[in-house]
């Protein structure tokens, strides 16, 4: 992975990286956004860190990446081929820049990112350089078809963002190993093996994720090598609640993947990723889990990490999962975050199992913040009051919003790139 | 400024006798009393315990409400700034009057309280959300520890000082979970605890399984012919517009929506307000969150004898429990008030 750092993003005439700035072309940007007819209308609009801005609401944020060799692509299966190999290769990545999806609400599930005061604290997108596409949906479309077009722009822009570091010498060189579970395991032999499961929601508009392009409502749990992820093979439907969302730039830049990379072949060794849908009925959530459960079988996993996606009824599949894991001597240990209520004082899970001995929390969702008003939002401040997190009244006269951090981008992100947690007093 | 204080015993600490007299009525001696003494003392001059009341443990837990009133009035007359009751240790009935009195001393009154006990007294599970109860052992031969933690803690209180961790102060856990910074990021703590697991070293899960209540099921509607059937959801389908704005998530209220003269929920008329699935069938047909053409269909079969005329609606997603309890509660209530027998309850 060649890391491409930049430092500032500023409006140009053409898209380039240059001296640690990405410039881009509005025109180039909204050419390409308005290639589907589903969209009437963009403004491309830039927030820096530290500028008094307020973007709401978002529905999914990504990292532009790129592949060096031209006969492989990101996004694989999405707006690309299929003829690819993902997640072996030299990926690049334009590191501090964002591309967020707003515009007109799609539905409540979308969230708000603040780049400076109180609200800043809680999410890593405070602290890039973020290109808005604000989108405007053709008229008398469905909910779906305004969810899919806005997705699909965001992964174009992306992709043609991050094509620009193929030109630029400055970079950071890190390497991950990509292996078949023989050589893991006889390369360290001694090492515990450990699988990381993933799970991503597959339930309709806004709970959706898709694997290689396809709706993970239609999928089985899928195996992957860690570094796939890094090549944008999931891509967020821009599912659930703001706060817990894994948004596509989350999914990019799993920090479970890489913290157990940064481990194995040290203390552990690791064999692989399941990518796991998360269904409604229980038939289907067994299903799923016992397949899931196959998949680490196969590869003959002492250890596992389950993130959960989304909260309430991925909490079934959570618990069944790590049941069927602990009962057959895999290890196991959950990262999720909690809704304990605005006091606290809730239990934060709605399902539980005494096997869930070791549990990750990033956090009560239900903390309540007021965010000062911002000189400048950009998107439509009015839906501050509709979104998860919000409330009718929340937004006061003055621009000063009272709401929960569960409106707040990835504030208790479930794979752990934040650091908050709760504790109990 | 010294402090007055008001201080709650049973008839034990209170010196008036053993269990044969644990059904006087409550008296108020003026000063401190016995263990009393002791209290005022180690506060060194913060506190002044004015008024002491002592009550027999079987007239407290069988006049819990009247005794009550009785201490808030006391600590009212006494124009008391703090309350403290017991220690109560591991006495059950001692314990709940501890436990509810400094609760409604706190809530009404608005003053500092505090108070001790063993873990599993059942004072514990009434009010330690509501305030500070200091952990002690199950007997009196923990009294030095007792209070010299009522004391620390206690200044802490009156101070209006920053409260740390329960293991740090010595209370016991309230069941109420903070948001903290961690030195390191989520998914690194799920890596360390991973192997510290693997390798059979100890490690401290970040959330312990919480507690479910368990709800027993209503007994069975003895003839359907005869019952009042309601139908009602959490899947947040509202009138258009959502008039009472209910919330996406976490929902702050529930409300109650006419159904009389109503066949069915037209799409246009009703929508979806739940922000936790895909609202695009349910807004193209309400009924199918909500059936109410289906429960007219069985009225018109007379198989109950009629509809409940309006519709409990909430929003189910991730709400607090606490909540979803005292709407559940309220809906409950609302419903036996107007005679429904029985109702049909969609979720999402």
């Amino acid at each position: 992975m060649r890391r491409v750092p930049i430092r500032d993003v500023q409006f140009a005439e053409r898209s380039e990286v240059r001296g640690g700035t990405l410039f881009v072309s509005e025109r180039e940007l909204r050419e390409s956004v308005l290639e589907d007819r589903f969209i009437k209308d963009v403004a491309v609009k830039i927030a820096r860190p530290g500028e008094s801005k307020r973007i709401v609401p978002i529905k999914d944020i990504l990292e532009p990446r790129a592949k060096l060799d031209p006969e492989q692509d990101v996004f694989p299966g999405v707006v690309s081929e299929v003829n690819y190999a993902p997640g072996t290769g030299t990926t690049l990545v334009l590191d501090g820049v964002c591309v967020m999806t707003s515009g007109s609400l799609v539905n409540f599930q979308e969230g708000l990112v603040d780049m400076t005061g109180p609200g800043a604290v809680f999410s890593i997108f405070s602290k890039k350089n973020n290109i808005v596409l604000v989108i405007e949906p053709a008229e008398n479309i469905t909910r779906h078809d305004h969810e899919r077009a806005v997705r699909l722009a965001g992964v174009r822009i992306a992709r043609y963002l991050g094509a620009l570091a193929r030109a630029v010498p400055e970079y950071e060189e890190i390497a991950y190993p990509v292996g078949d579970p023989v050589e893991l395991a006889s390369t360290f032999p001694k090492l515990p093996r450990i699988v990381y499961v993933c799970q991503t929601i597959a339930q309709g508009l806004l709970h959706d994720n898709y694997y290689y392009g396809v709706n993970a409502q239609g999928c089985l749990p899928l195996l992957m090598h860690p570094t796939e992820f890094m090549d944008g093979a999931v891509v967020s439907g821009n599912c659930a609640a703001p706060c817990h969302k894994h948004t596509t730039y989350h999914l990019q830049n799993n920090p479970i993947v890489e913290d157990l990379f940064e481990e194995h072949g040290k203390t552990l060794n690791f064999m692989g990723v399941i990518a796991m849908p998360v269904r409604t009925a229980f038939a289907e959530k067994e299903r799923i889990c016992r397949q899931a459960f196959k998949l680490a079988r196969m590869l003959c996993a002492e250890g596992a990490i389950i993130s959960e996606d989304g909260g309430g009824n991925p909490e079934a599949d959570l618990m069944f999962t790590t049941r069927l894991f602990e009962k057959n001597g895999i290890k196991t240990v959950l990262v999720t975050d909690e809704y304990a209520g605005s006091d606290g004082a809730s239990p934060g899970l709605a399902d539980i199992t005494p096997e869930a001995d070791a549990v990750v929390t990033n956090g009560n969702g239900n903390q309540r913040v007021v965010l000062p008003p911002m000189d400048e939002t950009i998107g439509r401040l009015e839906t501050v009051e509709r979104i998860t997190g919000g409330h009718a009244g929340g937004l006061n006269s003055d621009g000063s919003v009272d709401m929960e951090i569960a409106g707040i981008m990835g504030s208790t992100n479930e794979l752990g790139i934040e650091n908050l947690r709760t504790i109990a007093i | 400024m010294i402090i007055r204080t008001v201080h709650y015993v049973n008839q034990f600490f209170g010196r008036i006798g053993g269990e044969e007299k644990a059904g006087i009525p409550p008296l108020v001696l003026d000063g401190p009393v016995g263990v009393g003494v002791q209290i005022e003392e180690e506060f060194k001059g913060r506190i002044r315990i004015v008024k002491t009341i002592v009550c027999g443990d079987n007239h407290a837990a069988e006049n819990i409400e009247s005794v009550s009133s009785f201490v808030l009035d006391e600590i009212r007359s006494a124009d008391a700034g703090f309350f403290i009751a017991g220690p109560s240790f591991g006495a059950g009935r001692y314990g709940t009057a501890c436990a509810l009195f400094c609760r409604e001393a706190s809530k009404s009154l608005r003053i500092p309280v505090i108070t001790a006990m063993h873990p599993v007294s059942p004072g514990v599970d009434l009010a330690k959300r509501d305030l500070y109860i200091v952990e002690t052992a199950d007997s009196a031969r923990d009294m030095k520890n007792a209070l010299s933690k009522i004391v620390a803690l206690g200044t802490k209180i009156l101070d209006g000082s920053p409260i740390g961790l329960p293991a740090e102060e010595g209370y016991i856990p309230r069941g109420i979970r903070i948001n903290v910074r961690e030195k390191e990021r989520g998914s690194k703590r799920a890596v360390g605890m991973l192997l510290a697991k693997i390798k059979g070293e100890p490690f401290t899960t970040e959330l312990p399984m919480p507690f479910f209540d368990h709800v027993p099921p209503a007994p069975a509607i003895e003839n359907l012919k005869t019952a009042v059937i309601a139908i009602g959801t959490e899947g947040g389908i509202v009138p258009k517009g959502n008039p009472d704005r209910i919330e996406a998530h976490n929902a702050s209220k529930w409300r109650s929506y006419r159904l009389s003269g109503i066949d069915r929920l037209a799409g246009g008329e009703y929508e979806v307000a739940h922000g936790g699935y895909d609202p695009v069938a349910a807004n193209e047909d309400p009924n199918r969150v909500l059936p109410l053409d289906a429960a007219r269909a069985c009225q018109k079969e007379s198989e109950f004898a009629s509809l409940y005329d309006s519709y409990p609606v909430t929003v189910g997603n991730v709400t607090a429990v606490r909540s979803a309890e005292k709407y559940g509660r309220e809906i409950g209530e609302m419903l036996k008030k107007d005679g429904v027998d029985g109702i049909v309850l969609t979720s999402t």
